[in-house]
């Protein structure tokens, strides 16, 4: 066995030219300002990726535009469901933008089951970051994905005369509930992909709950419709109180915001809890 | 500034309390870990010492991916005792990886993303300031000659170039302690002396301590100051590449000095069998060697 070697000359002058950042060690965040941070580095490294490739942008409007284009014009013809007077078109608006955001979110797991394989995953938990502050920040960036995608279907839901509202202070709202609810979807779809760790049972997960959520929702019927027993079920499903918040703010019709954004909240901080707890399965 | 070794101190010592100042680099003592009844980590005792290049050396799932990530505090540490600089990896996590640069096996920048930006995400993550950030990644894509390409996609970037923005990824937060998992492999000899020259050449500017694992014995026999060779989860030899050479020429008598290699064999014996490395490891190692071209 050998003693350690002596340490390294030290640096001279002329080698530390140009680095001398990178001598010395950055300021560390401590308390409240460090899950900001890290949420802000999260979303922006999401809206930089958007900024490179915004194919997916593109292709992902395409179903809302149908499912506005086909199934509100047609239902708004057959007038088969209650919709308190509004034009079933625009009665479906909100629970397509709700529906868009969630197939983006929904599959989020997958995103960090490809980050695990691709040794990024391992690369940031070995950073000074919380999980809790890595999966909040995940699920903050899901949210602003599923914004953006939000803000195209609003466009699309516009130019098709659905008669939205224009009102800032409620387009903000609009904007939180669905970073709040997209932050839960992901979150669950982190949950789920910290439980499989793989990447093909998270692909048959997701697809297997994605249309009980959204059928089980009030996002293209009102829940009195609905049979007993999925009325039961749409109870717990935040999907519906995402549509309804929307639908309220969106359109001014009956709805329990404050309920919708207290519940939102709720899964949000459950979902990161549950994400967070069982991020470790994915590093080993 | 400097420290005890009289190289410059490049990590946070401010990051976690009091460590002590004369501590190892890295030190492990009876570091034991398993996954289900596969002991990856059997009693490890290992100690690098401030500013030198350490070259952990074995064959797949010798369980130096896993101690590896023990130090990084991926993974717990069940049994023993792992400590940073005189933090502990097991309570001490927050201020063990505001020490720690590290570069993963995986080629892990993200390709949607440019070099840039790739650094840029670890300077903010590592908490550097706005005021600095932007100076702070210039310098770090600099000190691996990428500035030129530094706005192009990462993705367009080939395999010796990805390694070096994953180093300059490291390199961003001012580490003490860079931990570089198999950083050559499936890399072609021109790029792997090249990633070799900018770590050395980083070490030498810089004087952080470099812990790295490796396949390539005569990369380690090259490069490293001292090297441990791993097998079966545990320190089989120890010393700087020449006294383990002279060691076995001595042991068999002869004047031709054997390679590391031939040490390697020596200690392992016969015991590179079926247990060495599990599907996902043989996976990653031929994923990243494809990646690479």
């Amino acid at each position: 066995m050998s003693e350690a070697p002596a340490a390294p000359p030290t640096a001279s002058a002329d080698r530390a030219d140009g680095i001398d950042l990178l001598l010395r060690p950055p300021e560390p965040r401590a308390g409240w300002r460090l899950l900001p941070a890290r949420v802000a580095a999260m979303c922006t490294v999401e809206l930089q990726k958007l900024r490179h490739d915004r194919t997916e942008l593109y292709t992902r409007a395409v179903q809302p535009a149908l499912w506005l284009l086909i199934f509100g014009q047609t239902f708004t013809r057959i007038k088969a469901i209650p919709t308190g007077g509004i034009p079933y078109v625009d009665y479906l608006a909100p629970g397509i933008i709700a529906q868009s955001a969630m197939f983006i979110a929904i599959f989020y797991g997958i995103q960090i089951i490809w980050e695990r394989d691709a040794g990024i995953l391992n690369k940031l938990l070995v950073t000074p970051t919380p999980r809790s502050a890595l999966i909040t920040g995940k699920a903050f960036a899901a949210g602003v994905k599923s914004l953006i995608q939000a803000v195209v279907v609003i466009v699309i839901a516009a130019l098709l005369g659905v008669a939205l509202t224009w009102n800032p202070l409620k387009l903000l709202g609009v904007a939180a509930i669905v970073v709040l609810a997209s932050a839960f979807f992901s979150c669950l779809s982190m949950t789920i992909a910290g439980v499989v760790l793989s990447r093909d049972r998270l692909m048959g997960i997701g697809q297997a709950i994605t249309m009980p959520l959204f059928f089980g929702s009030n996002a293209l019927y009102p829940v009195s419709v609905m049979p007993g027993w999925l009325q039961a079920i749409s109870t717990f499903n935040p999907l519906s109180y995402q549509v309804d918040a929307l639908r309220g703010l969106l359109l001014g019709t009956q709805a329990h915001v404050a309920l919708d954004l207290a519940v939102l909240l709720v899964s949000a901080a459950l979902g990161i809890t549950a994400a967070s707890s069982l991020l470790g399965r994915l590093a080993r | 500034m400097t420290n005890d070794a009289g190289a410059p101190q490049t990590g946070a010592d401010a990051a976690g309390g009091a460590a002590t100042p004369s501590a190892d680099a890295v030190s492990c003592t009876g570091l034991a870990y398993a996954f289900g009844e596969t002991r990856a980590v059997d009693g490890l005792d290992l100690s690098v010492a401030k500013g030198e290049v350490f070259g952990l050396l074995g064959p797949n799932g010798a369980g130096k991916t896993t101690a590896i990530r023990c130090i990084t505090t991926l993974l717990p540490v069940p049994a023993g005792m792992v400590r940073v600089f005189g933090h502990d990896a097991a309570k001490e996590r927050m201020a063990v990886r505001r020490l720690l640069g590290y570069v993963p096996q995986q080629l892990s920048a993200d390709a949607g993303l440019t070099g840039r930006e790739n650094v840029a995400l670890f300077a903010r993550v590592f908490d550097v300031s706005r005021r600095e950030r932007g100076e702070r990644v210039a310098q770090a894509l600099a000190a691996v000659d990428l500035t030129d390409a530094a706005d192009r996609l990462a993705g367009t970037y080939s395999g010796g170039m990805i390694r070096r923005l994953e180093l300059a990824q490291a390199l961003v937060s001012a580490p003490r302690l860079l931990i570089l998992d198999e950083p050559t492999i499936g890399l072609d000899p021109i790029a792997r002396t090249g990633v070799w020259e900018h770590i050395n050449a980083v070490r030498d500017a810089t004087g952080m301590t470099v812990l790295v694992t490796t396949h390539y014995m005569d990369e380690a026999d090259q490069y490293c100051d001292r090297v441990g060779l791993m097998h079966r989860g545990r320190i089989r030899a120890l010393g700087t590449p020449a006294e383990l050479r002279q060691g076995l020429a001595e042991r068999r008598g002869t004047e031709t000095l054997p390679t590391l290699e031939d040490v390697f064999r020596d200690v392992a014996g016969s015991g590179l069998d079926d247990t060495s490395g599990d599907f996902r490891d043989v996976r990653s190692t031929r994923r990243t060697a494809h990646r690479v071209g």
